[in-house]
């Protein structure tokens, strides 16, 4: 408060002192000729300039203690909303040191009081409140497990990850997300990406780490999918819970498409190595993806996603001489239906999805011979948000085995999930599976309860839609 | 040699994208009408009050729309691809839905903080602002301040002249036209905002309930007091505790009116009034909200017919 008042006091000066001096001119004008002017209102314009000198170095100051009160305390940006305010006061009227306060008054006496008003009453902290910092966030995923499964069985209870997020704009010309995971196993960069927003030709151009744009449930988060786990064709066919997330280069594009539908093309290359599904033998052993959506708007409150997708590597954990030689290629096709209305956006919804894949595998066989294996699997959820707290959903899978096509895995889930706010919710999923048991050489009955909290610290971005 | 192929693919796959992007640039009108969109409606409507028939104005929310859940829909992108101006709220209020859009657009002008992306909430008085330790325990808080601020019309001409300043920027040849526009929109507005002020001076100081903060500057320019919310923390859903706490407060107080945006469910609020003998009034936040109110001036009417009617009702 006091800085304001003197703040105000010395943009009085300013102005007080810039109505003086016409004045004092005019008035000279009349008496005696300007070059020999030592009267005492020379003498009182100094001391007046002075007086503003001292002001202004007083404001520096305090200013300065401030700065150091507040770095301090580390108070939230927002928690001194008037400092804020003020601080953007000074910047149109006056330079931010003493040094260059000091001019001020015979320089630019005139806009600083229109300019200071203004910023003070309205919104001014808006730019200030960030101070640069990207937007930091973190999600803790915890996960408990009960019941029977022999096949890939996962701890009672565990963080299974910590995902930390950091998202901020670069420059004019891109932004740059990074998620790192924090689980059991050990520190992983899960996305790590610059956006080009600016390019020409209505190119988005991504380079970094990233999941592949192929099918739907491979571009979401683990803390984002609509169940606690991900469907068994991902674990089957798509290397495992990362599925295809890998270092490379994504350039995408809006497509020509008939009225009211909405086209975009993607091409990837990565690296190739991304889980079980792709390794690089060698550095040309690039992987590539490529993604085709459609999207139209059936009416105001619902909407139909599709998209195919393909992708082509090197097939992981070969142990022939020349690996380089095996290649795995996938296909993919995905729909979804969205209901939503907008009147009662926040209490209901339903959408229902699908995913198709295929996937030709070179790999050795047996007898060490060349052959491969075409697996499918796919999997159908369906969501339905029952109120503001409350949503429901069942899933069913069936997928093949990347390696050896006949052994069809099967399963499905319900799931119930409690939001106390947008920035927690509570799960509870049954799981049920009919998987091949590899040791044993049979197929097994799984039957599992598993059940998630899941919190966001911090500014999390908005996922995709 | 597989991999000599997989190259080839390749390069013939992204050949052909190049080919396809310099195929179907958009053609570059130089003279033709400037492309807003906004993010609600009621910029919609200021816009299109100082830009006249020089634009093209689309809001991507509409006016019964919870503007803090939009979905960022694939379809608002063609249409955000071709905006020379982006018009937001600003104060978070879209920061869940907005920056995937404005990112996925690849429309440089309209990127933040290039020329075409204009903060509204810079031009107007904002309300709210908090003050001392920000946390979520205090629910889906704003930090930056209440973004509801369109709902005083004094904010109203304060954006206006923002964008009439906008559009002068990027359109100098029209500037005139664009400051005969803001004038007579400001003298509309002045006019209207003495015959509102007028209206609901027999209810000034009147107590109400409203269902969300949606209404501080509303409040504030036509003298009303609100003593409580529906939600017991922003973006909480209601619970039962704080409905009782509020039920006792509405009986001791005498507050017989709740303002409820047309997005949330009344079933909470009629159980209240059922309680307390008040009135449940769905009044609109923004343009669009109902049919018959297309612009800036009906949001005003529309409110505050219905709050006299309310008001007269639970004398």
């Amino acid at each position: 408060m006091k800085r304001i008042a003197i703040l105000f006091a010395l943009v009085f000066c300013s102005a007080a002192y810039a109505q003086l001096n016409p004045g004092s001119e005019s008035k000279k004008n009349g008496s005696a000729p300007q070059s020999s002017v030592s009267t005492p209102e020379e003498a009182r314009m100094k001391a007046l300039e002075d007086r503003v000198r001292t002001l202004a170095e007083e404001v520096a100051l305090l200013r300065g203690e401030l700065k150091a009160l507040r770095d301090a305390k580390s108070l939230e940006p927002t928690s001194s909303g008037d400092i804020l305010i003020a601080s953007s006061n000074l910047e149109p009227g006056m330079a931010p040191s003493a040094a260059s306060t000091a001019p001020t008054p015979s320089a630019a006496p005139g806009p600083a009081p229109t300019q200071v008003t203004q910023t003070q009453t309205y919104g001014g902290a808006t730019s200030n409140a960030k101070l640069l910092n990207p937007d930091i966030s973190l999600i803790g995923d915890f996960i408990g497990t009960a019941g029977h499964n022999p096949v890939s069985p996962s701890r009672s209870l565990e963080l299974h990850e910590s995902e930390v997020g950091m998202q901020a704009i670069i420059d004019p010309y891109a932004r740059a997300d990074a998620f790192i995971s924090f689980g059991e196993t050990g520190v992983n960069i899960e996305e790590g990406y610059i956006t080009f927003t600016s390019l020409p030709a209505g190119l988005l151009l991504k380079v970094g780490k990233m999941r592949a744009d192929f099918g739907k449930v491979n571009t979401i988060h683990n803390h984002a999918l609509p169940f606690i786990d991900r469907p068994l064709v991902t674990n089957n066919l798509v290397g495992g819970e990362d599925g295809i997330d890998d270092a490379g280069i994504s350039l995408s594009r809006f497509l020509p498409a008939p009225k009211n539908w909405f086209l975009e093309g993607t091409a990837q290359v990565f690296r190739g190595d991304s889980d079980d599904v792709f390794a690089a033998y060698r550095r040309q052993d690039l992987s590539v993806v490529g993604h085709l959506r459609g999207y139209r708007d059936l009416s105001e409150s619902t909407n139909l996603d599709l998209g195919v997708s393909y992708s082509r590597g090197n097939s992981a954990g070969i142990t022939a001489p020349d690996p380089s030689k095996f290649y795995t290629n996938l296909y993919a096709a995905d729909a979804t239906l969205r209901w939503k209305p907008l009147r009662r956006a926040i209490y209901h919804s339903f959408l229902f999805r699908t995913e198709l894949f295929w996937s030709a595998r070179d790999q050795l066989s047996s007898l060490n011979t060349s052959e491969t294996q075409h697996a499918f699997g796919f999997y159908s959820d369906a969501e339905y948000r029952v109120n503001r707290r409350w949503t429901l959903g069942g899933r069913f899978d069936r997928s093949g085995r990347a390696t050896n096509a006949n052994l069809t895995d099967t399963g499905f889930s319900a799931i119930l999930t409690y939001w106390p706010s947008e920035f927690s919710q509570i799960r509870g999923q049954y799981r049920y599976g009919h998987l091949w048991d590899d040791p044993n050489g049979h197929f097994t009955n799984a039957n599992e309860f598993l059940f998630q909290f899941l919190f966001v610290m911090g500014a999390h971005g908005a996922h995709p839609f | 040699m597989p991999n000599a192929k997989l190259c080839t693919r390749l390069t013939t796959f992204i050949s052909a994208l190049v080919l396809l992007c310099s195929i179907c640039a958009p053609p570059a009108g130089a003279d033709s009408k400037l492309n807003i969109m906004t993010a609600t409606t009621d910029l919609a409507a200021l816009a299109q009050e100082i830009g006249g028939d020089k634009v093209n104005v689309e809001s991507v929310a509409r006016g019964y729309q919870d503007p803090h859940f939009v979905e960022a829909k694939p379809s608002f992108l063609l249409k955000l691809r071709h905006a020379d101006l982006l018009i937001v709220v600003g104060l978070e209020l879209e920061i869940g839905w907005l920056p995937p859009l404005i990112s996925q657009s690849t429309n440089p002008k309209i990127q933040v903080g290039a020329p075409g992306y204009f903060d509204a909430s810079r031009f107007a008085k904002i309300l709210e602002i908090p003050t001392g330790v920000v946390t979520r325990a205090e629910g889906d808080v704003h930090p930056l301040g209440n973004p509801h601020y369109w709902l005083d019309p004094e904010n109203g001409l304060r954006i206006a002249k923002g964008i009439q300043n906008k559009l002068s920027e990027m359109r100098p040849n029209d500037a005139a036209y664009f400051a005969q526009q803001y004038d007579a929109f400001e003298k509309r507005i002045k006019q209207a905002d003495e015959k509102w002020l007028t209206e609901m001076k027999p209810y000034a100081g009147r107590k109400v309930v409203t269902y969300h903060r949606s209404w501080p500057n509303f409040a504030e320019h036509f003298n009303l007091n609100v003593v409580g919310y529906v939600e017991p923390r922003p973006g909480i859903p209601p619970s039962p505790q704080h409905t009782v706490e509020l039920i006792g407060l509405m009986k001791r107080d005498g507050v017989k009116v709740i303002l409820v945006e047309p997005y949330f469910d009344l079933k909470t609020p009629n159980a209240i009034a059922r309680e307390t003998g008040a009135q449940v009034v769905v009044l609109m936040p923004s343009v669009g909200g109902e049919k018959e109110i297309t612009d800036y001036f009906k949001l005003f009417d529309y409110d505050i017919a219905k709050l006299q009617q309310a008001f007269d009702a639970t004398k």
